[in-house]
């Protein structure tokens, strides 16, 4: 299921494939590895702590303050219909960093490192394919908020 | 352990090469070195060489390069560690002759980029961010430096007119270089009219794929005194890894890699950064120059933005820096950077940098990144 994840996705075959399952219908996991209790946005199947390949997905809560963005202007190969788009790296609430675009809910003369923000799942609905991905959205919005925008 | 010793050095002319094969530019610089040295084929023991095989139809590289050089039956490998390739293979033949397996080992740099679209290479490049979690936003390679930059002007102040300060910098100096693909000056205007790239980036805060390939000859302390009358020595030559991801970071201001590469090479060469008189460094972007500085020990972190606009890395500044032009006007032949710098630092060290030559250069580094900081190598060269 990991290539429903991403407009272009890399790496079709993960251990930590149900992340996009999650994603599909409506949740952002992280892993918690249940030997050591660690817990990782992204997921990673392997402990880096303690070494353990045994791991729980756990709900996150989505809750992010923004950490640094760019504008993307010059897009790469199988970007170039949706450019130009922003970019954010995210600090998340429970740990851990995101990467992903801003959605509709953003205005971009409002973008400012610091500001409070919510990681939503989101699904590509004028893709034939299924594909999933999510966004930086405003405090408080949801999934079926933004899907029907 | 017997010291390491530049012998000779060559430089092939960086640029849009759409009139020559890649092994062919790495003969340039091959004859170069090899006239340099005063050496003949059968007295290099083996070569390594720096390039990244993904730009090239060609495969394994290693081979052709070989074959078209002339050195076979002698042993080769490639290295790869993106753009930080050339310094890896320049680390990889010190280790052989450090190690004793060989005396005299030719290392190479080249590539050929520019068969290659822009967005093909733009997509290339932003896989050497972390392909799972990241490219899937179709994240490019300016955009993760701009990120860094973004991040740099909030926490230190540092401003649009000290990022392109850099740029009018290299460009300055790369009119002097005639091995730079572009040999103009510019003016802060004419960067500001450039178009955008990724937020805070235009065209002319991004250095230019480019075409090119630079050679330098390696050899024991021995050899070296007996193959040249002014060795260069390379007494420092460190490397140092961060995450893949930007997103696995402990701050993003500057390359955690680069401080741990600096920090080695001073302790092997006996040195501190107030010894350094030139260096090199990795200005793939301008941001890339500024962190550059401030991980090297050449200002504290946050300043290096002053220090460009205070002229202090300019010759007869504090430390001359990538007065060769840089990658920003040299353009950056991702392979053959490494390559590139050590050539220049050698140069400098050997008081034949001509009208770019800084005064009294005893002391050079290096600084070669790859990727967003992945890898980064560090050299300390010193003359006798």
């Amino acid at each position: 299921m990991f290539k429903w994840f991403g407009k272009v996705n890399y790496t079709p075959y993960t251990k930590v494939t149900d992340f996009a399952r999650h994603l599909k219908d409506g949740r952002l996991m992280g892993t918690r590895c249940n030997s050591c209790n660690n817990t990782t946005f992204p997921p990673r199947a392997d402990c880096e702590q303690c070494m353990s390949g045994d791991f729980t997905f756990v709900e996150m809560s989505g809750k992010a303050k923004l950490h640094t963005f760019t504008k993307i202007v010059a897009a790469p190969t199988g970007f170039e219909d949706v450019a130009p788009y922003i970019v954010g790296v995210v600090d998340l609430a429970e740990g851990g960093r995101a990467l992903a675009w801003f959605g509709e809910t953003v205005n971009e003369a409002d973008i400012e490192i610091g500001m409070d923000l919510q990681i939503v799942p989101r699904i590509f609905e004028e893709l034939e394919d299924i594909k999933v991905y999510y966004s930086l959205e405003q405090p408080g919005t949801t999934w079926s908020q933004v899907d029907t925008m | 352990m017997t010291r390491v010793g530049i012998v000779g050095i060559g430089h092939g002319v960086f640029g849009r090469r759409s009139d020559a094969t890649v092994q062919e530019l790495a003969f340039e610089a091959f004859r170069a070195a090899m006239e340099d040295a005063g050496l003949e084929r059968k007295e290099i023991d083996a070569s390594v060489i720096g390039s990244v095989p993904e730009y090239h139809k060609q495969r394994s590289l290693a081979g052709v390069v070989q074959e078209y050089l002339g050195l076979t039956p002698k042993p080769t490998w490639l290295t790869e560690v993106a753009c930080a390739s050339g310094s890896a293979a320049m680390r990889t033949a010190w280790m052989a002759i450090k190690a004793g397996v060989h005396e005299t080992v030719l290392v190479m740099g080249c590539q050929k980029m520019t068969e290659l679209s822009t967005p093909e290479i733009l997509a290339l490049m932003g896989r050497v961010g972390e392909v799972q979690w990241e490219s899937g936003f179709g994240t490019t390679f300016p955009a993760y430096y701009a990120m860094f930059a973004k991040r740099h002007m909030h926490e230190f102040g540092t401003t649009r007119d000290q990022l392109l300060d850099v740029a009018v910098k290299n460009h300055y100096y790369g009119a002097l270089n005639p091995n730079a693909l572009f040999r103009k000056e510019i003016t802060p205007e004419k960067a500001r009219a450039s178009e955008d790239v990724a937020t805070p980036f235009q065209v002319y805060d991004c250095c230019a794929n480019a075409d090119g390939a630079a050679c330098v000859i390696l050899a024991n302390e021995e050899k070296a005194r007996a193959i040249s009358q002014k060795p260069v020595w390379l007494d420092g030559m460190a490397c140092a890894t961060a995450s893949m991801s930007v997103l696995r970071r402990p701050n993003l201001v500057g390359l955690p890699s680069a401080e741990e590469a600096a920090r080695e090479a001073y302790r092997m060469a006996g040195v501190g950064p107030d010894d350094v008189k030139v260096a090199d460094v990795h200005d793939c972007f301008t941001i890339a120059e500024i962190m550059a500085y401030e991980d090297l020990g050449f200002c504290k972190r946050g300043e290096g933005g002053p220090f460009v606009t205070d002229r202090q890395t300019y010759v007869g500044g504090k430390v001359a820096v990538n007065v060769d032009g840089g990658l920003k006007a040299k353009g950056h032949p991702i392979g053959a950077t490494g390559l590139s710098m050590t050539y220049e630092i050698a140069k400098q060290l050997r008081g034949e940098a001509a009208d770019r030559q800084v005064p009294d250069a005893d002391i050079g580094l290096t600084h070669n990144v790859g990727g967003i900081g992945q890898y980064c190598f560090v050299q300390v060269m010193k003359r006798d």
